[in-house]
C-alpha cells in the first residue's frame, strides 16, 4: 500500500488568499493513501523543504504530493528534496493550484473546491507513480562552431582556451564576416581590422582548433553529447595544403570580377582571396566567372602558381563530424534598402547603404578610404545619412530596432567630418538610441563636437536635382518641412535574418521566431541556449546586435559549451516513451510522428508452443527520446507509454475527479 | 510655413557666434521641450524657446531675428536652471537681443526696438525711470499714441505717473555702465 504525503503551499497570499488552504487540507487527508498532509507559507522555502524531509522520515512517505505553483516553477526543486530523504525523485506530483487555480479565479468557494480536485488528481496518479532511473550517455569532447564571423572566432577561441577540440565552419572562403568590412568601431573608433586580424590569425593557428572555410553543415544528426554533422567543403580549386597565398594567380587572372566583399563597389579578380588579411590565406577559383571553366581555355593561374596549387578538377568534398556541443554563429544579412523605391537606392548611385559606406572610407577599401561619391568620384560637401531604413517600419516586415543603425550612424557623422574638411552631415533620425557604454557620449561628440545635425524626422523622398540629391523630409521638432540638397546619401540599414536561416535552424532543430531570427530558450534566463540541448547561440542569428554584445554573447555560449563538454557522461530524460513488446504489433506508425528520430525497428524472438518466431516491434533509443509523447497518441496498440505519464496514470486522474 | 533648405538658407557660423555670445553651446540641446513646457511667457511667444534653440542650431539667422519671442524672454531664467543640458538659455535670449540690435533686424519687431530704446534713453539720461517720460517717448516712437489709454488713466487716478523725473544721486555711475558697455560691444564688432 502507497503511504502518501500531501504539502499544501500558501505561497504567501498568491495561493491563500483565494484557496481556503484549511479546508484543502482536511480533504487532502480523507484522500486513498494519504497518511500525512502538512501546510506550508512558503513550501519552497528551506524550512518548507525541511518538512517535507522530516515527514518522509517520521510517517515513512514512499509517495509526495505538493499541491503549489507550476510543476515548471519547483517540480525540480522538490525531486531533489525527496531524494535527499531517500526517495526516488519520480515518486512526486505536483498539483498546479496557483497558476491553473488561485491565480485565475476569483470565487474563493468555487477556487478552493477546484483546487480540491487538483489535490485529488495528484494523489490518485502518484499512487500509481513508479521509480524512474535514468540513462547516461557519453559526451564526445569536440565542438562544433558554425559560422566564422566575429561570434564564431570569439567562440570557437574561448572554447578551445577551455580545452576543447573545436570544429569551425565557414561558408565564405575567409574568417571575419561583417566585421572585416567595416572601418572603425564604436565607440571607441578602434580600426576593425586591427582588433579582428590578431583574432582570426589565432585561430588557424590554435592547436585545439580546426577550420573548414568556404564548407557548409549539410545536415546535422544525433543528440546532445552526440552529434553527428555532415560538412561539405566547396572544392576551391586550389589544394589549401600546397596554396601559399603569395598571389601570383591573382595578380595574372584576366578576368574582373565585382568583389563580394566591397559589396561591388570594388573588382576582384576570378581566382581571388576576398580582401589582403583573409584567413586562410588561400585562393579560391570562383568557377561561375573563370574563363577555363566557361570555355575549357586561360589556366594562366595554374601557369605562374609555384606551388602547383590549382587543381581545375577538384570537386567538393564531403566530411563527417562527431561532435558533443554545436555553437551557431551564423550572423545576420543586411535589409534590402531596394524595398524602399522612394529613397532611390540601385537607381542613384549616390544613394548608398551604411555597410557600402565603411568599405568607402576603409583605408583598404575601393577608394583607399578618400569618401568619394560613386556616381562621378567627387569628394561629397553635404551628406545626408537617413536611420531607420529597414527598422522599426511595419509595413517593410521589420517592425525591430536593428539596435546598430543610431552608434554607426553617429560613427559616419565623425568620420565623414574628419575625412572631408568643411563638410556638412545632416541625419534623419526617428529617436536616438545608445543603451550602451560609452555610447551616448559618443553620440553627443557626434553632434556637438563633430557638428552633425540631427534632424528629428523621417525622410518621405530623395531625388536627383542639379548633380545634387535632393532630400525632402520633416523636422518633427519644428514641425516644418526640410529640404537637403546632399551630394551623398547614406541609409542606414537595419539588419534581417540570414536568408536560410529558417534552412539552418530546421537542419539544428531549434526554433526561430517570426523574422527568421533563431530563439533562446529563455529570453532572460537561458540567453544563449536554444530548446535543443547542446545547441548554443551566439551574435546576430539570435537577433540585431552590435560587436560588444555579440563578443558577450559568444563568451557566454562559450561558457555554456565548455561546461558541457567538461562532463564525462550526459544523464538523459527519464520520462521517456517505452514499448511494450508483448503488445507492439510492429506496425512502426510511431516511427515517422517521432520529432526526434529516437524510434526505430527491431527484431525479437519469442516462443510461441513449441516454436520460436521472430517479428518486428518498435524501439526506443533512450537517449534520443525527449519525452514529447507524441508516439504515444499515434501508437494503435496502445504499446507505447510515457514513463510518468502513463495511459494507467492519466486514467487514474481523470477516474479520482469523475468517479 | 515655408520649408527649410539646408544647408542653403543657413548663415554659417550664426549657432556659434551665439554659443559664443550666450557663453553657452546651443549644440548641446537634444530638443526635449522642458524650457518652452515651463516658460512663463511662452504662451505669447510666435516660437517657443525650444523652437529657437532648434533654429539657431541649424543656423537659420533671418528667421530667428524675425521672431519676436527672444524680446519677449522676461529673463527669468526658469529655463536655464532646469535645462539637462545645461543649455543657458536665458543667456542665449540675451545674445540674440544683442545681435538683432546691432544688425537692424530689429525692424521686424518695430514696437518691441520702440520699448527697449526709450527704457535705455530715460535710464542713461536719468538714472532711473521715469515712468510718464517713457510712455511719453514709447508712444511717440511707436506712433501708437492712443493704445492702452484706459491703463494710463488708471495709473495716474492712483497716483503712479509723476509728472516731474525724479534723479538719483550716482548718475555718473549708470553713464560709466553704458560707456563701459558701449566699449565692450565696439570690442565685439571688432573682433567679428
Amino acid at each position: 500500500m502507497p503511504r502518501i504525503g500531501v504539502f499544501v503551499c500558501w505561497c504567501g497570499s498568491n495561493i491563500a488568499a483565494t484557496v481556503d488552504i484549511g479546508q484543502v487540507t482536511e480533504a487532502a487527508a480523507e484522500m486513498p493513501h494519504v497518511v500525512c498532509v502538512e501546510d506550508n507559507k512558503y513550501t519552497c522555502s528551506e524550512p518548507g523543504q525541511a518538512s517535507i524531509r522530516q515527514a518522509i522520515a517520521q510517517h515513512g512517505l514512499d509517495r509526495v504530493v505538493v499541491a503549489a505553483c507550476s510543476p515548471r516553477m519547483h517540480e525540480n526543486t522538490f525531486r531533489k528534496t525527496i531524494s535527499a530523504a531517500g526517495l526516488n525523485p519520480y515518486l512526486l506530483e505536483i498539483a498546479n493550484i496557483r497558476e491553473q487555480c488561485s491565480w485565475v479565479h476569483a470565487d474563493r468557494v468555487a477556487a478552493t473546491a477546484k483546487a480540491i480536485d487538483l489535490v485529488r488528481m495528484a494523489v490518485a496518479k502518484v499512487a500509481q507513480h513508479s521509480a524512474l532511473t535514468s540513462s547516461t550517455s557519453p559526451v564526445t569532447r569536440r565542438a562544433m562552431v558554425i559560422g566564422g564571423g566575429i561570434a564564431g572566432i570569439q567562440a570557437a577561441l574561448d572554447i578551445a582556451d577551455a580545452g576543447h577540440e573545436v570544429v569551425v565552419v565557414e561558408r565564405s572562403p575567409t574568417l571575419g564576416g561583417h566585421m572585416a568590412q567595416l572601418d572603425k568601431t564604436f565607440p571607441t573608433l578602434d580600426c576593425s581590422a586591427c582588433i579582428l586580424t590578431p583574432k582570426m590569425v589565432e585561430v588557424v593557428q590554435h592547436p585545439k582548433i580546426t577550420l573548414y572555410a568556404y564548407s557548409e553543415v549539410e545536415k546535422v544528426d544525433g543528440y546532445v553529447g552526440s552529434f553527428k554533422v555532415t560538412v561539405r567543403r566547396k572544392a576551391r580549386s586550389v589544394d589549401e595544403s600546397k596554396c601559399t597565398g603569395c598571389g601570383a594567380c591573382w595578380e595574372k587572372c584576366p578576368v574582373k570580377v565585382k568583389s563580394e566583399f566591397d559589396l561591388g563597389l570594388g573588382t576582384r579578380k576570378a581566382i581571388y582571396v576576398p580582401f589582403p588579411q583573409a584567413v586562410p590565406a588561400k585562393a579560391t577559383i570562383d568557377r561561375e566567372h573563370c574563363i577555363y571553366y566557361l570555355r575549357g581555355r586561360c589556366r594562366i593561374c595554374e601557369r605562374f602558381c609555384e606551388a602547383k596549387a590549382i587543381v581545375f578538377d577538384q570537386q567538393d568534398e564531403i566530411i563527417n563530424v562527431e561532435v558533443g556541443a554545436i555553437v551557431v554563429a551564423t550572423g545576420f544579412q543586411q535589409f534590402d534598402q531596394a524595398a524602399y523605391g522612394e529613397y532611390g537606392y540601385g537607381e542613384y548611385p549616390d544613394v548608398i547603404t551604411g555597410l557600402e559606406f565603411e568599405r568607402l572610407v576603409n583605408a583598404s577599401g575601393p577608394t583607399e578610404g578618400k569618401i568619394k561619391r560613386p556616381s562621378d568620384g567627387k569628394v561629397p560637401e553635404t551628406v545626408v545619412f537617413i536611420k531607420c531604413v529597414g527598422s522599426r517600419d511595419e509595413h517593410k516586415g521589420v517592425p525591430y530596432c536593428s539596435r546598430t543603425c543610431c552608434m554607426y550612424t553617429a560613427k559616419h557623422a565623425i568620420l565623414t567630418r574628419e575625412k572631408i574638411h568643411g563638410s556638412k552631415v545632416f541625419i534623419f533620425y526617428m529617436d536616438v538610441r545608445t543603451p550602451g557604454k560609452g555610447y551616448e557620449e559618443f553620440y553627443r561628440r557626434a553632434s556637438e563636437e563633430d557638428g552633425a545635425r540631427y534632424l528629428r524626422g523621417r525622410v518621405s523622398r530623395v531625388y536627383p536635382k542639379g548633380g545634387k540629391m535632393v532630400v525632402l523630409g520633416e523636422d518633427t521638432l519644428l514641425g516644418r518641412k526640410v529640404i537637403v540638397e546632399a551630394d551623398l546619401v547614406v541609409l542606414a540599414s537595419g539588419m534581417i535574418a540570414q536568408p536560410d536561416a529558417q534552412e539552418m535552424a530546421r537542419k539544428l532543430g531549434v526554433s526561430y521566431d517570426q523574422h527568421g531570427f533563431l530563439t533562446e530558450a529563455h529570453p532572460k534566463l537561458r540567453p544563449v541556449e536554444t530548446n535543443t540541448a547542446g545547441i548554443f547561440l551566439a551574435g546576430a542569428c539570435q537577433g540585431p546586435k552590435d560587436i560588444p554584445d555579440t563578443v558577450a554573447q559568444a563568451c557566454a555560449a562559450a561558457s555554456k559549451a565548455a561546461a558541457l563538454l567538461n562532463r564525462e557522461a550526459l544523464e538523459a530524460e527519464a520520462m521517456i516513451a517505452c514499448v511494450d513488446e508483448a503488445r507492439c504489433s510492429g506496425c512502426l506508425w510511431c516511427e515517422p510522428v517521432c520529432p526526434y528520430k529516437a524510434i526505430s525497428a527491431k527484431t525479437i524472438s519469442e516462443r510461441v508452443g513449441r516454436r520460436t518466431l521472430t517479428r518486428s516491434v518498435a524501439e526506443v533509443n533512450p537517449s534520443l527520446c525527449h519525452g514529447c509523447g507524441a508516439c504515444t497518441v499515434a501508437c494503435r496498440d496502445s504499446a507505447l507509454n510515457l514513463l510518468g505519464f502513463t495511459n494507467q496514470q492519466i486514467l487514474a486522474e481523470v477516474e479520482a475527479v469523475c468517479p | 510655413m515655408k520649408a527649410l533648405v539646408l544647408p542653403a538658407s543657413g548663415a554659417p557660423g550664426f549657432a556659434a557666434e551665439v554659443s559664443r555670445l550666450a557663453g553657452t553651446d546651443v549644440q548641446a540641446c537634444y530638443a526635449c521641450g522642458k524650457c518652452s513646457a515651463g516658460c512663463p511667457v511662452s504662451a505669447s511667444m510666435d516660437y517657443q524657446p525650444h523652437q529657437i534653440i532648434r533654429l539657431v542650431q541649424l543656423d537659420q539667422k533671418d528667421e530667428v531675428l524675425s521672431a519676436s519671442a527672444f524680446w519677449l524672454c522676461a529673463s527669468c531664467v526658469t529655463c536655464s536652471v532646469r535645462c539637462p543640458r545645461e543649455v543657458k538659455l536665458a543667456q542665449v535670449m540675451d545674445a540674440l537681443r544683442e545681435i538683432s540690435r546691432r544688425s537692424g533686424v530689429a525692424a521686424g519687431q518695430p514696437r518691441i526696438a520702440a520699448f527697449y530704446g526709450s527704457f535705455l534713453d530715460l535710464v542713461r539720461s536719468g538714472g532711473r525711470l521715469h515712468e510718464l517720460g517713457m510712455t511719453a517717448m514709447y508712444k511717440l516712437r511707436s506712433r501708437d499714441l492712443f493704445g492702452d489709454i484706459d491703463l494710463g488713466v488708471k495709473l495716474m487716478l492712483r497716483g503712479k505717473l509723476k509728472l516731474i523725473p525724479g534723479r538719483i544721486k550716482g548718475r555718473h555711475h549708470v553713464a560709466g555702465i553704458f560707456r563701459r558697455v558701449r566699449e565692450h560691444e565696439a570690442g565685439e564688432g571688432g573682433k567679428r
